[in-house]
C-alpha cells in the first residue's frame, strides 16, 4: 500500500512536503492507521506523531486521514485508505510543530475560556453535591469529549477565527457545564457567550458531528446554548 | 466574550435573531410577489402601480427593503470578518456595504412613495 505522509521539520525544511512510502501490510488483518504509522516509524524514525493510549481514549493521535479528521488508533486502514492509498496530514488549521504534530495552544485557549470546571457559590455539603439520575442523564453525550480537536479543526468557522470562535469542542463543554444541575454560574456563562463570535459563528454545517470519533453531537449542544440564550433574552 | 463594534446589534443573539426574522420577511415577500405575478398573467401597468399605491403594500415593501438591508449587513459583516484579515481593508469593505445598503433604503423609499 502507498502511504503519503505530510512532512515538515522547521529546523531543516523550507516548506512542508508529502513523502510517499510503500508498505507491505500483513494479509488477513485490518490494521489501524496508527499501526501503519508505527511500522513506518520503524523504517524511518524521523516521522513524528503523537500517540499514547492507542485505544481511542486519550485523544492524542487526532489527524487528517485521506481528507477526514479522526483518531489514527481506532480508524481501520480499510476505512481510511482510498484506492489503496492512505494520505496522512496533520489536523487542519493549527500550526504544525513537526510532521503530524500540531500546536494545540489555540484550541486549549478556547477551552479555557468557557471555564471548564464546576462553579458553585453555595456552601459545600458535608459529603458531595447530589444529582438525581434525570439530572445526571443530561450530561450524557457531553462529558465524553476527550479534547482530541478533530471537530474544531474540521470547522471552517474555527479555521477563520480560531481566536474568537470557541469551536465545537469548547461549546460542547460549555453546554456540559450549563446543563449541570450542580453549577450555579449559568447566567455568567451565558453572558460570556453572547457575542457575535463565541457561539454564533457556528453556521450549523455539522462537520464536527461528521468527524467526532466518540460519536458526539456538538451542533446539538450549540443549538441548546442558543435556546438558553433566547429563553433568557426574550 | 469577544467585543465587536461593527456588527449589527453588538449582541450575537440579536444579530442571529434579526438574520432569521429578516429572512422570514423576505421569504414571505418573495412568495407574495411571485404568487401575484403568477395569478395575474395579463398584468397591466395600472394594476401594478395600483398595487404599490396601497398603504399596506408600501408598508410590506418597506419592511422587505429594511429586511434586505439588515439581512445583507449581518451576512456580509460575517463574510468580511471571516475572510478579510487586514483591519483597514475590512473596515473599508464594511463601510462600503453600509453605504450601499443605506442608499438602497433611501432610494427604495423614494421609489415606493413616488417622491
Amino acid at each position: 500500500m502507498l502511504v503519503s505522509i505530510y512532512r515538515y521539520n522547521p529546523e531543516k525544511d523550507d516548506a512542508p512536503y508529502m513523502q510517499d512510502f510503500e508498505i507491505e501490510l500483513p494479509a488477513g488483518k485490518d490494521l489501524m492507521v496508527l499501526d501503519v504509522l508505527n511500522l513506518l516509524k520503524a523504517q524511518d524514525p524521523s516521522i513524528s506523531y503523537r500517540r499514547s493510549c492507542r485505544e481511542g481514549v486519550c485523544g492524542s493521535d487526532g489527524m487528517n486521514m485521506s481528507g477526514k479528521n479522526g483518531l489514527a488508533c481506532i480508524t481501520p486502514v480499510s476505512a481510511a485508505a482510498k484506492n489503496n492509498k492512505l494520505v496522512l496530514r496533520p489536523l487542519p488549521g493549527l500550526p504544525v510543530v513537526r510532521d503530524l504534530v500540531v500546536d494545540m495552544g489555540q484550541f486549549y485557549k478556547q477551552y479555557e475560556k468557557i471555564k471548564p470546571f464546576l462553579i458553585n457559590d453555595t456552601p459545600a455539603p458535608a459529603i458531595e453535591r447530589l444529582q438525581s439520575p434525570e439530572e445526571r442523564e443530561k450530561l450524557d453525550g457531553l462529558y465524553e469529549c476527550i479534547l482530541c480537536a478533530c471537530c474544531s479543526t474540521a470547522c471552517p468557522s474555527f479555521w477563520w477565527n480560531p481566536d474568537k470562535f470557541i469551536g465545537p469542542s469548547g461549546l460542547l463543554q460549555a453546554y456540559r457545564f450549563l446543563a449541570d444541575s450542580r453549577d450555579t454560574a449559568t447566567q455568567d456563562r451565558l453572558s460570556d457567550l453572547d457575542d457575535p463570535f463565541s457561539v454564533f459563528r457556528c453556521h450549523g454545517i455539522m462537520n464536527c458531528v461528521n468527524v467526532c470519533p466518540k460519536g458526539l453531537n456538538p451542533t446539538k449542544a450549540i443549538g441548546n446554548i442558543r435556546t438558553m440564550l433566547i429563553q433568557r433574552a426574550t | 466574550m469577544v467585543t465587536q463594534i461593527t456588527s449589527f446589534g453588538r449582541s450575537g443573539l440579536y444579530d442571529w435573531m434579526m438574520q432569521r426574522v429578516s429572512a422570514l420577511v423576505l421569504a414571505v415577500y418573495s412568495i407574495f410577489i411571485i404568487g401575484y405575478l403568477l395569478l395575474n398573467p395579463d398584468l397591466t401597468y395600472e394594476q401594478w402601480s395600483g398595487l404599490f399605491e396601497t398603504t399596506s403594500m408600501r408598508i410590506f415593501s418597506l419592511l422587505a427593503l429594511l429586511s434586505v438591508g439588515i439581512h445583507s449587513w449581518i451576512g456580509l459583516w460575517s463574510v468580511s470578518t471571516d475572510y478579510i484579515k487586514a483591519t483597514g481593508v475590512r473596515f473599508f469593505f464594511q463601510s462600503l456595504c453600509g453605504l450601499v445598503m443605506f442608499i438602497y433604503v433611501v432610494w427604495g423609499v423614494q421609489v415606493l412613495w413616488g417622491l
